[in-house]
């Protein structure tokens, strides 16, 4: 089961691809993420709740957008990228490629639900209500329940092979339909209930605002890459319990 | 046999099947009926009232009642084996899905379109609101049907099959819902609702594209 090496290994990308050669650079990339997940999130948070300006119409209460705006950005991005793994495993058939789409799948329902946590906890102060049925609300509730669909799917069918297929077509139907909401409920509400709340506020942003914003973009992202890596790492361990490298490498961590 | 002649074949089959037990196509129906009778008990029988939540309230029932028969779309032909004879066939399995979806539209979606106009005017819809709403549900319903037969295929012998169905599909319904409620609610008041309607159409031809395709992939996995 050795992968052929033409040239340098670390010039072979596709041999990564094997559950068993992912295992390990999965291990060692981890810390280095998550190193950079906390660096990041130290840096956004001194630089959000400390340096930046209070916000001339919202006060300090606007300081919640360190963790809303990042937490939807990857709520959103985490599914499309389940969608390419979805894609590419359907297509090359890679095992590695749904256990990434499976691995990313509680981080993105997570972001999603964080999303809607902070939103509302943003809301109650500025407009007087946890919940307006807006557009961007409405439609990340609903990609919430896209990311509760396909977990639940997965997670009933015992069959890996099944189970990583029907995830990998229910992802592609979701990518789908998630413009196709967005859409909807935009026209929806504009169509219905005149000028609902706008979020638009951004544009007046403080550059100091706007750099710990991405700071804390940046760690949500290395943070959902450290929580997959590990989540593969399971996965693969669970999956391939019965072949010989897994046996062995339990052995030797257990001496 | 070719794709056309095997695809009227399947049709015709599911269509005898299931008029052979015409009473689970009438329990779809009393559903939808049920459903959209409880709404004026817990609200209040005021006329205006009624005429502004009918369209909305009628729509949500549409898609309960059809979410109550997707399950038959696949189970009884996969329980009894025939779902493994007929994917032997030398036919795409995507024309047999199709065929299947076809059949099951015909059987819950136009009887859901035929009953609506009557519950309609109980709500106090105007003639032309009734229209639209037939119109619309004349579109809406077969995309109802195709997404269905993805997440139908997907839970085919899955633990709480039905639970899960509703959680992967529901939010799948969203679009059609709004643009369906919207064209008949437009039209109440006063616009011409063709801007939804036409979205709906593309909808239509967009699920109608893929959903065969990925229905037959998941209807694989079901029986590997």
């Amino acid at each position: 089961m050795k992968p052929s090496h033409n040239g340098p290994r670390w010039l072979n990308l596709f041999s990564f691809a094997s559950p068993m050669q992912f295992y390990p650079l999965a291990g060692r990339l981890i810390p280095l993420f998550m190193v950079a997940a906390l660096l990041f999130c130290a840096v956004g948070l001194w630089l959000g709740f400390a340096i930046a300006p209070s916000d001339a119409q919202q006060g300090e209460g606007y300081r919640i957008i360190f963790l809303h705006v990042p937490t939807s950005w990857m709520a959103m991005f985490i599914y499309i990228v389940m969608a390419f793994w979805s894609v590419m495993h359907l297509v090359l058939r890679t095992r590695l490629s749904a256990m990434m789409a499976q691995a990313l799948a509680p981080t993105g329902a997570l972001m999603a639900f964080l999303s809607l946590l902070t939103g509302a906890l943003w809301g109650k102060p500025m407009w007087g209500t946890w919940w307006v049925w807006d557009a961007r609300l409405t439609s990340m509730l609903l990609l919430f329940f896209l990311y509760l669909g396909f977990i639940a799917l997965t997670r009933s069918i015992d069959e890996p092979d099944r189970s990583d297929k029907a995830g990998s077509v229910l992802a592609i139907v979701g990518v789908f339909n998630v413009p196709v909401i967005y859409f909807s409920v935009k026209w929806w509400n504009t169509l219905h209930q005149g000028a609902s709340i706008s979020m638009e506020n951004g544009s007046s942003m403080a550059s100091t605002m706007l750099i710990a914003m991405l700071l804390m973009s940046l760690a949500a992202w290395m943070y959902s890459i450290a929580t997959c890596l590990s989540r593969v790492r399971t996965l693969i361990l669970q999956r391939e319990s019965r072949t010989r490298w897994v046996k062995e490498r339990i052995a030797q961590e257990e001496k | 046999m070719s794709s056309p002649r095997f695809f009227a074949a399947i049709v015709r089959r599911d269509l005898l099947l299931a008029w052979q037990q015409r009473g689970d196509l009438l329990v779809g129906v009393v559903f939808f009926v049920l459903v959209a009778c409880l709404f004026p008990l817990a609200i209040g029988p005021e006329p205006k009232l009624l005429a502004r939540i009918g369209p909305g309230v009628l729509w949500v029932a549409v898609i309960l009642a059809n979410l109550l028969a997707l399950p038959r779309l696949f189970n009884n032909d996969w329980q009894d084996g025939s779902l493994e004879q007929l994917l032997l066939s030398p036919a795409p399995a995507s024309v047999m899905v199709a065929g299947k979806l076809t059949a099951h539209w015909l059987t819950t979606g136009i009887p859901l379109t035929l009953v609506a106009p009557l519950l309609g005017i109980q709500y106090g819809l105007e003639s032309d609101t009734l229209l639209m709403l037939m119109g619309s549900l004349l579109l809406g319903t077969p995309t109802l049907s195709a997404l269905g037969s993805i997440g139908a295929a997907l839970t085919l012998g899955v633990r709480q099959g039905e639970m899960l169905l509703a959680l992967l599909v529901l939010p799948l319904y969203a679009p059609v819902l709004i643009f369906g409620s919207g064209a008949v609610a437009a039209v109440a008041g006063g616009l011409s609702g063709m801007a939804e309607l036409s979205l709906l159409a593309a909808i239509l031809c967009g699920t109608l594209f893929l959903a065969p395709w990925l229905a037959a992939m998941a209807v694989r996995l079901a029986i590997e």
